[in-house]
């Protein structure tokens, strides 16, 4: 049975409308009413995107739940979104990380909630309509214009650096963003259409492909961010709000990867296939460089922060393999299983880090302050606490049986099909992982009370509890049972590996 | 058809700016808003006629001087409406100041005028009758705060620089008409496309009138006027320079340059480039080092007049569609902001500091989201109006096969994005210097909040302007 419903526009629009319903409604109402409905909305949003898992058909890699209208008729550009198997765990992921920091900022945010909230509720739809729009210029309008309320959000609610932390984090991505948009008219002219299906089949010559991978390279990297354009994410995650910090690591970050999976990859494979070899090292350069940095912070933000990074070299490294693992094994087969790597390493980093910076966010709320040497010895007051704490930092490390350990798994095991270095270069995040992580919890949680004010800490509140030990059920789960990840994407992901191992090259002699 | 039925939009407001002069100058007085009202009739009933002839194809009257075409019309339409709408942000400044204001309607009538004989031209003559009425008109709009030392002096140097443009210009026509012997330009679109063995003092008449249309523009290298005058003159005559004359400098481009020399287009394409990049390049830099916030929008002018001439170098029907399109955009976001500022003045201050802008979203949460909305469109963010206007000239230059060009281009709008974000930190993120709620007549917010959200519409559903733009060039798809 299915309802004849736009449920994705609703996905998209709901949060939106209901965002700015709060900013504007709201600022006459009070407090608890503006939370509440905030709430309200995004349970909502959450449910109606449980209706695109219910109908979704895990069988073709066609998108699903499309919608096509004419948004300009004079250039052909289209109001058309869909799903398939990759965008919809990371719709999912969305709205369900949506509660998680609605919730989270339930207390903590006093000045001017309704705005705050709000804010969340647009992001929640523009990040929802990056996932599901199939028009390129639809993608780079919802790309872009989550810009503004993240750039309102860090700057308006951050802390004492907001402000460079924010336009540094702008300018940034602007700069990315804006060559997508040359590289995206550039494909508009070859095709005289902005339908993402129509560049994924055009011809393009060698050179063209490469002109177009370096621009659309330049903005997913920025996003993901990869070494060395990932400066603006240590400042932005640390002088951002909890809240912001979460939606940065567990949402806007996967922006990246699912645009090279969408964008890179299909558009221009050969490119691809040819600059693979630098994509693979400026992963692993993440991977390992970056690992060390994690271990030398003080401040726990910026350490979750760089650990963000080097956990999303993984998904590069995943995404970039494929031709290295056809090389090696003559199997495509075999380098799908690279992308799932990166996939379910990304929504595994989007519980993981999301619930790291929620644990810091706990302490920060109590203490004010994120410094390690702040801190030690607090299990004595907040053995709940610490209990949740230390199942993230394992995941973050890594453990076997919870999520953090499939995705890195799948990736070290295909990339071991490609190379045995890559494999060992890439294991040894196994390593850095648990030592900065550990290492970090050990100071913070274990030991003496260093702090009087350590001392007086109350242990979880009802709220908190509730919001981590939601999160901590998802890392469990899909670390013991990732099977329906894994069968949502399967067939996706094989007709994307058939599209990247179809050289354009052939066709575009003729 | 009779040149008089032609004519009769231009008469009608001709009629109707005597009419404003003469209440001004006997009921004024007792009456003092029978100037404004009357203004604003005259503007409905040419837009009433506008809007009720809009011909097929191209009509020429007055032996061949005037030419009534789509683009024309379309053109005039849109200069009357900003008009209109700027005469509402106009009322409200000098009545919060009880200046006398009467003369100002009437000044920017005969400007209008100005500017609807410029984009109906058909001759050289005609364009420089519409542009001297246009410009005199805004010398003495500029100079009527006449006690205020930095509004005589802009109005010095817009006059002084306007005529050495104008001489520039005219030069350039006597040696068009010395080589083809016309003043027509349909002539004349004739006449230099066969002129082979005289391209060299074409070109040469070419550059100078190039100079006067950058002028009137405000493009680099001559752009000196622009943030003098933008600073220096009363708030509303900056929102009136900065919208409607804007469309009437493009429709001029429009005439001279694709109507009358499309055989010199390679060279005229060439030129647009170099002006393009200098002034993106020029105007996003230095708007970065302002500290006033009517200045920083002149040089925010100045690099929106760069990606103006993306789409006209182009040089292809879409390309002219695509600068028509961001002329409008533009002049209704620069409206908006200039109205911004009027809104937050007070009798004793201009309030056109960045630092009067701190805290805006505490004293005034709805204005500091519509000048959000204007900032960000101003910086090409989508979903606003500002990113098709960017989008579209973008396009056609990527399109012309200048995709080097639109790099540049986005690379400028990058450094300019930093300008309208810090405006955006001024208003969000810092405290406010003052606590005073904003005070204003219900009509300003009122028409600021349909300014400002007329940007976010056109940004959700920019088809129909597209359309009005694309169908008003299309006569010039074949060349």
């Amino acid at each position: 049975m299915q309802l004849d419903l736009p449920i994705l526009s609703i996905c998209i629009w709901l949060p939106i409308l209901g965002g700015l319903w709060v900013i504007f409604a709201g600022s006459k109402m009070g407090e608890g009413a503006v939370r509440a409905q905030a709430l309200v909305i995004s349970v909502a949003v959450f449910l109606v995107s449980m209706l695109l898992y219910q109908g979704f058909d895990a069988s073709t890699a066609d998108m699903q739940f499309a919608e096509r209208m004419t948004w300009i008729e004079a250039f052909k550009v289209e109001y058309h979104i869909g799903v398939d198997g990759i965008a919809l765990p990371l719709i999912l992921l969305t709205t369900f990380i949506t509660i998680i920091v609605i919730g989270a900022g339930w207390e903590v945010i006093e000045d001017r909630a309704n705005q705050y909230m709000g804010a969340f509720l647009i992001l929640e739809g523009l990040m929802v309509g990056v996932f599901s729009a199939l028009d390129a210029l639809l993608f780079y309008v919802f790309w872009e214009a989550m810009l503004i309320p993240m750039f309102l959000i860090i700057g308006i609610w951050g802390g004492p650096k907001r402000v460079y932390a924010t336009i540094k984090f702008f300018l940034y991505t602007f700069l990315g963003s804006v060559l997508m948009l040359v590289a995206l008219l550039y494909l508009y002219r070859q095709t005289g259409s902005f339908d993402l299906a129509e560049m994924q089949s055009v011809a393009l010559t060698a050179t063209e492909q490469q002109y177009i991978f370096i621009a659309f390279l330049l903005a997913f990297a920025v996003k993901v961010p990869m070494w060395p354009v990932h400066t603006w994410l240590p400042d932005a995650h640390v002088e951002a709000p909890t809240g912001g910090s979460v939606v940065l690591a567990a949402i806007m970050l996967k922006m990246g990867g699912y645009g090279f999976i969408r964008f890179s990859l299909p558009i221009t494979p050969d490119a691809a296939h040819s600059l693979d070899s630098f994509m693979i090292a400026l992963s692993l350069i993440a991977v390992v460089y970056i690992g060390f940095v994690a271990l030398v912070q003080q401040d726990m933000k910026k350490l979750i922060a760089y650990s963000s990074i080097s956990h999303m070299g993984f998904v590069t490294l995943g995404l970039f393999i494929m031709f290295d693992i056809y090389a090696a094994t003559g199997n495509w087969q075999d380098a799908a299983m690279g992308i799932e790597g990166a996939m379910v390493q990304m929504i595994s980093h989007g519980f993981i880090s999301g619930a790291m910076f929620l644990c810091v966010g706990v302490l920060y709320d109590r203490l004010h302050s994120r410094q390690v040497n702040d801190y030690g010895g607090v299990v004595n007051t907040m053995p709940k606490f610490a209990a949740f704490m230390l199942l993230f930092s394992m995941a973050n490390a890594g453990l076997p049986a919870t999520s953090g350990f499939v995705g890195e798994f799948i990736v070290i095991l295909s990339a071991y099909k490609a190379s045995f270095w890559y494999a060992f270069l890439a294991s040894t995040t196994l390593i850095l992982g648990a030592a900065y992580t550990l290492w970090m919890y050990k100071r913070v949680v274990f030991g003496e009370v260093r702090n009087p004010k350590v001392a007086t800490l109350t242990d979880l509140n009802g709220r908190e509890a509730l919001i981590l030990g939601t999160l901590a059920v998802m890392v469990l789960l899909f670390g013991i049972w990732p099977a329906p990840l894994l069968d949502m994407m399967h067939v996706s992901v094989e007709h994307l590996v058939e599209q990247v191992a179809q050289s354009k090259l052939s066709v575009a002699r003729l | 058809m009779n040149d008089i039925v032609m004519i009769l939009p231009e008469i009608t407001l001709l009629g109707f700016a005597c009419a404003v002069l003469l209440l001004d100058a006997f009921v004024g007085r007792r009456i003092p808003q029978a100037a404004f009202w009357c203004a604003m009739i005259g503007g409905l009933v040419v837009l009433a006629q506008l809007a009720s002839y809009v011909p097929e194809s191209a009509k020429f009257g007055f032996a061949g001087t005037f030419r009534l075409d789509v683009v024309g019309t379309v053109l005039k339409s849109f200069m009357v409406v900003l008009v209109l709408l700027s005469f509402f942000y106009a009322r409200e400044y000098f009545a919060k100041r009880e200046m006398p204001h009467g003369e100002h309607y009437s000044l920017a009538m005969f400007a209008t005028l100005g500017m609807m004989l410029l984009v109906s031209a058909n001759s050289l003559l005609t364009i420089y009758l519409g542009l001297e009425l246009l410009s005199l008109s805004m010398y003495s709009m500029v100079a009527t705060q006449r006690d205020s030392v930095i509004a005589s002096e802009a109005a010095m140097k817009y006059f002084v620089l306007g005529a050495l443009a104008s001489g520039m210009l005219l030069y350039g026509m006597s040696f068009l008409y010395g080589v083809t012997g016309t003043l027509d330009l349909s002539e004349l679109l004739i006449k230099v496309s066969v002129a082979e063995d005289k391209r060299l003092l074409l070109t040469f008449a070419l550059v100078f009138l190039l100079v006067g249309i950058s002028f009137k523009l405000g493009i680099v290298p001559f752009h000196m006027w622009v943030p003098d005058v933008y600073q220096g003159a009363a708030t509303p005559v900056t929102q009136f320079i900065g919208s409607a004359p804007k469309l009437a400098a493009f429709g001029m481009a429009m005439r001279l340059l694709v109507d009358g020399l499309w055989g010199l287009a390679e060279d005229w394409q060439q030129m647009l480039v170099i002006l393009s990049v200098l002034s993106m390049g020029v105007g996003n830099i230095l708007a970065i080092a302002q500290t006033n916030l009517k200045r920083m929008l002149a040089y925010s002018t100045i690099a929106h007049m760069g990606y103006l001439l993306l789409g006209m170098l182009s040089a292809t029907a879409s390309g002219y569609a695509a600068s028509m399109f961001y002329i409008t955009v533009y002049a209704l976001m620069s409206m908006g902001a200039f109205g911004l500022i009027i809104l937050l003045g007070s009798r004793t201050s201009e309030a056109d500091e960045l630092s009067d802008l701190a805290g805006l979203a505490r004293r005034s949460p709805w204005f500091a989201f519509i000048m959000l909305i204007l900032m960000f469109s101003m910086a090409g963010v989508p979903p606003f109006a500002g990113f098709w206007a960017k989008w579209f000239v973008l396009k056609e230059v990527v399109q012309a096969n200048y995709v080097w060009l639109a790099a540049v281009a986005v690379m400028f709008s990058l450094i300019g994005a930093f300008y309208y974000l810090r405006v955006i930190k001024l208003m969000y993120f810092d405290e406010p210097l003052r606590s005073q709620a904003v005070e204003a007549s219900q009509d300003l917010k009122l028409v600021l909040s349909v300014n400002g959200l007329a940007v976010l519409a056109l940004g959700l559903a920019p088809s129909a302007l597209m359309s009005v733009c694309v169908s008003a060039t299309l006569p010039y798809l074949p060349w």
